[in-house]
């Protein structure tokens, strides 16, 4: 017979995002009703939680950057960027987030994924560069028009991380599956593996580009 | 050799500054609340090893609590005018882009070089994580150059720094969060949940409905966790191998490859992937904390139909 209880603890985060409160405490509630479910005493489902964040330190490095960014911000990185964009006479935002998109997937492709991010590349450089091409091109932007420029430059670095980390035989997730498929027997090389991830990746930029380059048209058609 | 310790060591280091400077800075409303939080990121980073399991969960306990319940806030420290700003652009010119390459060209010079020159042979970095060190150090050698030639003031970085965290907020945090979730998540069995229930739902003998179904249950499952990795496994267990190898004879590594790519759209499409998702929307501060996502869904669907359609025309060749 099989254990649905477990599923309380997902229920518990579905419904607290749907309804917007705050993270941080429906992840924490939900981590100690799925450890009670799971047998555990309350002084083990806290000690559980606390060894898990230990181990998972290493996400917070990547914030060290943040000084540096903050002091080029300081000295006008972000207006330098908007500045640069509106020089370039053909630069729109499509066409600037579909550069930094085969930047992203190439870059990742051979393994340096950790080089470029949203603190390291996306808010000092990319949306800045975005919001420039958009507003040379479109004049002023409206408030949700911005918001859009951005969050679309934030989604390029996502798609463009994803579908092209995979391609590099060393990352994590390339080891991770061939260390399950052995498990049954299958034994792959991580090459072989990280060649199957190609197609998808080229399927992905003709996906994003195409939508990146409706952005423009959009931005476009307003007002008339 | 340099091990990710001294890298803990120096965000450590910096949230420590930060818990400082917000204690110190009179003019913010919930300045003893971001003192508290960023004091124990520092905790965890510095003596996390030290105060145990338990000790940790408390730690965390505490994040949550400040966070949830309000006590931190935006501030606003020192820092140049939009009028400055536009002022040094135009003065320094592109040269002010030199500073902010240093950081990811010290990552990927150091990288390539320390796998494929000598370098690496002298092993003096703990293995696996140079990218990592190399991003330290760019960032030191980026403060380095940037201290030579402008001459900011002493504490600058680390209230700017501060500006940029306190925009981000608990987002910073929710991610790590977000993982020892999934941790527990594994401890109490939702994998076996999930699998049984994904199996219930296949028809027999319809090799695409499988390949359709095992596609969107990665999605699903991954939207669940927050990742891939976490779904991939259940998935795998459940129908990939039983399934789609053993049963239908499809190729292992398309089947392995290309299902775990179906997992990243579903990545693409939850607030569970905070790092991905959530923490730009802040760092961006976007009205909508949901906006990344709202950017990503059109493409993420067509790409979870294509992934689905090629493991079913490539595993089955």
């Amino acid at each position: 017979m099989i254990n649905y209880w477990p599923l309380i603890g997902i229920a518990l985060v579905v419904i607290g995002f749907a309804l917007k409160m705050n993270p941080m405490l429906v992840v924490t509630a939900s981590a100690i009703v799925t450890g009670l479910i799971a047998g555990m005493d309350l002084h083990e489902v806290i000690s559980t939680f606390g060894k898990a964040f230990n181990d998972n330190r290493i996400i917070a490095i990547v914030w060290i950057v943040l000084p540096v960014i903050g002091l080029l911000e300081r000295f006008g990185l972000q207006q330098r960027a908007a500045a640069v964009i509106r020089n370039l006479k053909s630069a729109t935002t499509g066409r600037l987030l579909i550069l930094y998109l085969v930047y992203r997937q190439i870059t990742a492709a051979i393994g340096l994924h950790s080089t470029a991010g949203h603190p390291q590349t996306v808010r000092p450089l990319v949306a800045p560069m975005a919001l420039a091409a958009a507003e040379k091109q479109h004049g002023e932007l409206t408030e949700n028009e911005a918001e859009k420029v951005k969050a679309y430059a934030a989604a390029t670095d996502n798609v463009g991380l994803f579908f092209g980390e995979d391609i590099f035989f060393a990352i994590g997730s390339i080891v991770l599956i061939q260390q399950i498929l052995a498990g049954y027997g299958y034994n792959l090389a991580p090459l072989e593996l990280a060649l199957w991830a190609i197609p998808s990746a080229i399927c992905a930029f003709l996906i994003h580009s195409t939508r990146l380059l409706l952005i423009d048209r959009k931005l476009g058609r307003r007002g008339q | 050799m340099i091990t990710l310790h001294w890298l803990y060591a120096l965000a450590g280091a910096m949230f420590a500054a930060f818990a400082l400077l917000s204690a110190l800075d009179r003019a913010h409303g919930k300045r003893f609340g971001n003192a508290a939080f960023w004091g124990l990121m520092a905790l965890s980073l510095l003596g996390g090893d030290q105060i145990g399991d338990f000790g940790n969960g408390l730690l965390v306990l505490g994040l949550a609590g400040l966070a949830g319940f309000g006590f931190i806030g935006r501030s606003h420290p020192p820092t140049t005018s939009d009028a400055e700003r536009e002022g040094w652009s135009q003065q320094l010119r592109n040269k002010l882009f030199l500073p902010a390459l240093i950081i990811p060209a010290t990552a990927l010079i150091g990288t390539l070089a320390y796998n494929y020159t000598a370098l690496g042979s002298t092993g003096w970095i703990e293995p696996k994580r140079e990218t990592y060190v190399f991003l330290g150090l760019g960032v030191l050698f980026a403060l380095a150059a940037i201290f030579a030639w402008l001459r900011p003031p002493a504490v600058a970085p680390l209230q700017e720094g501060r500006r940029l965290i306190d925009a981000i907020g608990w987002a910073a945090v929710l991610p790590q969060m977000l993982a020892s979730l999934g941790v527990l998540f594994a401890a109490a069995g939702v994998g076996d949940s999930i699998g049984f229930l994904t199996r219930s739902v296949i028809p027999e003998g319809s090799v695409f409905e499988t390949v359709a179904v095992f596609g969107l249950g990665m999605a699903i499952f991954t939207m669940v966790m927050g990742n891939a990795f976490a779904a991939f496994p259940v998935m795998a267990a459940a129908i990939g191998v039983p399934l789609l190898i053993q049963g239908y004879g499809g190729d292992p590594a398309v089947v392995g490859a290309i299902g775990m790519l179906a997992g990243f759209c579903g990545t693409l499409m939850t607030p569970m992937a905070a790092n991905f998702n959530l923490v730009p929307a802040a760092l961006l501060e976007l009205k909508d904390q949901y906006g990344v996502i709202r950017a990503q869904v059109a493409t993420a669907l067509p790409l979870l139909l294509i992934n689905i359609l090629l493991i079913y025309w490539l595993a089955f060749r």
